[in-house]
């Protein structure tokens, strides 16, 4: 086997081995599976309930994403406007700053206050915690511009706008493409912790209620599919952004 | 060819803020400079002389704190739209192939922007032909990221000539190449002036480079930024590279290394 297939394989092989001692560990010490369930018992309680679980993991999925893309709009249009002017930079960095270190979760009761149970809590949930990677990267990229090619553009009678948008914005895409892969990650979690006091449907939802009725598979099936979900979706970003901004991943003998 | 002077620097002083122009400290004083249609000029000096300063002057994107700049005959207000500029790093865009690098400048400056679309073909067309004379035939589709560092620098000559500007303005270009690229890249300019008859102004601190390509070469002095010297090169053209190695030539860069020499020692007595 060659270095490069066993780098692709590699997690498999690791995930394959993880699964094999926890089965293994609960066998073997006879564990509970109300405290703590083997795999094949966690699998066992996929495929029974495999009906409620693709249901509520339709919910979670189609949530997040719907939170995910008022992340990307407002994202991208917030980083855009403090990327390219110093003034605003100024202004909403700090305030961002100190919006991004309050626990997400923490919103949850008020969101419920203002639009009730269901949707509209989870939806800007993902939203709130998953815009600000965005839009730190956008605006990251717009201001590192090299002060010799602004020269040589301004020479040139180009205005504030045209270099954003010949210069700073390809630039800023593979920043863009990097921080969607986090972003979509961090929207599961915030979909979930929402479902979780604030729904009655959705992966959340489910994992309170299994909890509660000591189904500890179906608990774990929960975490599974949330986890598969937000795996897959990281994949395709990460496809998505090799592919239109491979330039940028390729190592250069450049400068 | 006309007499006239092409650009024209009358007492020309810089500070690079009002603080320092308070304090009557100027990164350039006292910038006495004429310079005809067509001539190539170099300016050469000790590292932090105010050699970029001056460019930026000169292409308007710096205004001066005291007197006055013409370009062809109009004082310089703002950005000078008919110059080129290229420096030591060549900035190409990553994400464009080379040709669409060498293009940019036509999809920003008029009255190309305007008609770049319909016009699109023909300019690809001009830009193939100038790659072409720098060598870099057939590098139209690759990246800037699988060009040496030397071709990059040719393209980037080439995206500072694209729309044909009067005045070329060159920040120590040749500075980060090695010395075969380098002689290569030497005639390969001269021979673009040649043909093409624009004004240039060189800035570098390769002695031997200004005066192989220049007209008249200008020695600046450091704090105060000051032109010192004013050597016309009077050797004949066109030059080859056997130039570099006779006397006469040797002379000329030993007279001006002995004037940088001068300036050197007396920036060391005041400590800077």
């Amino acid at each position: 086997m060659n270095k490069k297939t066993l780098e692709a394989t590699a997690p498999w092989i690791l995930l394959v081995l993880t699964l094999v001692i926890w089965q293994a560990t609960c066998s073997l010490f006879n564990v509970s599976e109300f405290i703590f369930p083997s795999p094949y018992r966690i699998a066992q309680q996929t495929v029974e309930f495999s009906g409620v679980i693709a249901a509520h993991a339709w919910r979670t999925y189609w949530v997040t994403m719907a939170g995910f893309g008022i992340a990307i709009v407002v994202g991208v249009l917030l980083g855009f406007v403090i990327g390219s002017s110093r003034l605003a930079y100024a202004a909403v960095y700090p305030l961002m700053t100190a919006f991004n270190a309050l626990p997400k979760a923490a919103f949850v009761p008020i969101l419920v206050v203002w639009f009730g149970i269901g949707i509209g809590p989870a939806i800007l949930t993902a939203f709130l915690i998953s815009f600000f990677p965005i839009m730190v990267n956008i605006a990251t990229g717009l201001a590192t511009l090299e002060p010799e090619l602004e020269d040589v553009l301004r020479v040139l009678g180009a205005k504030r706008w045209d270099v954003l948008v010949k210069v700073g914005l390809p630039r800023s895409m593979p920043y863009f493409f990097g921080s969607l892969k986090v972003a979509i990650t961090l929207a599961f979690v915030g979909t979930t912790v929402s479902e979780m006091t604030a729904a009655n449907e959705g992966i959340g939802y489910l994992l309170i209620s299994a909890g509660s009725a000591m189904q500890m598979g179906l608990a774990f099936s929960g975490l599974v599919v949330v986890g598969a979900m937000a795996m897959v979706m990281y994949e395709l970003f990460s496809y998505i952004e090799k592919h239109t901004t491979g330039w940028a991943h390729r190592s250069t003998n450049n400068e | 060819m006309t007499t006239a002077n092409f650009v024209d620097f009358q007492n020309v002083w810089l500070a690079y803020n009002d603080e320092l122009l308070a304090e009557n400290h100027f990164a350039v004083e006292d910038i006495n400079l004429q310079v005809k249609q067509g001539e190539f000029i170099a300016i050469v000096g000790p590292s932090g002389c105010g050699k970029s300063t001056f460019m930026k002057l000169t292409t308007g994107l710096k205004r001066p704190s005291k007197g006055q700049i013409l370009v062809d005959g109009q004082p310089v207000t703002g950005p000078l739209k008919i110059s080129g500029m290229a420096f030591q790093a060549p900035s190409l865009l990553p994400w464009r192939t080379t040709l669409d690098n060498v293009l940019l400048p036509l999809e920003i400056v008029e009255p190309f922007r305007s008609e770049f679309k319909q016009r699109k073909d023909e300019f690809a067309e001009r830009a193939s032909k100038l790659l072409r004379t720098v060598g870099l035939g057939g590098y139209e589709d690759k990246f800037p990221w699988q060009l040496s560092g030397g071709m990059q620098q040719r393209a980037s000559i080439c995206r500072a000539l694209i729309h044909e500007p009067k005045m070329l303005l060159l920040d120590e270009p040749f500075g980060a190449l090695d010395a075969f690229t380098r002689e290569e890249l030497w005639c390969i300019l001269r021979d673009l002036w040649t043909e093409q008859k624009f004004n240039v102004i060189l800035v570098t601190h390769d002695l031997r480079e200004s005066v192989f390509l220049a007209d008249t070469v200008y020695v600046m002095s450091k704090s105060p930024g000051r032109f010192v010297v004013k050597k016309e090169i009077d050797l004949p053209r066109p030059r080859d590279l056997e130039v570099t190695y006779t006397p006469e030539f040797t002379h000329i860069v030993h007279e001006l290394r002995g004037h940088i020499g001068a300036i050197r020692q007396a920036g060391a007595v005041i400590n800077q």
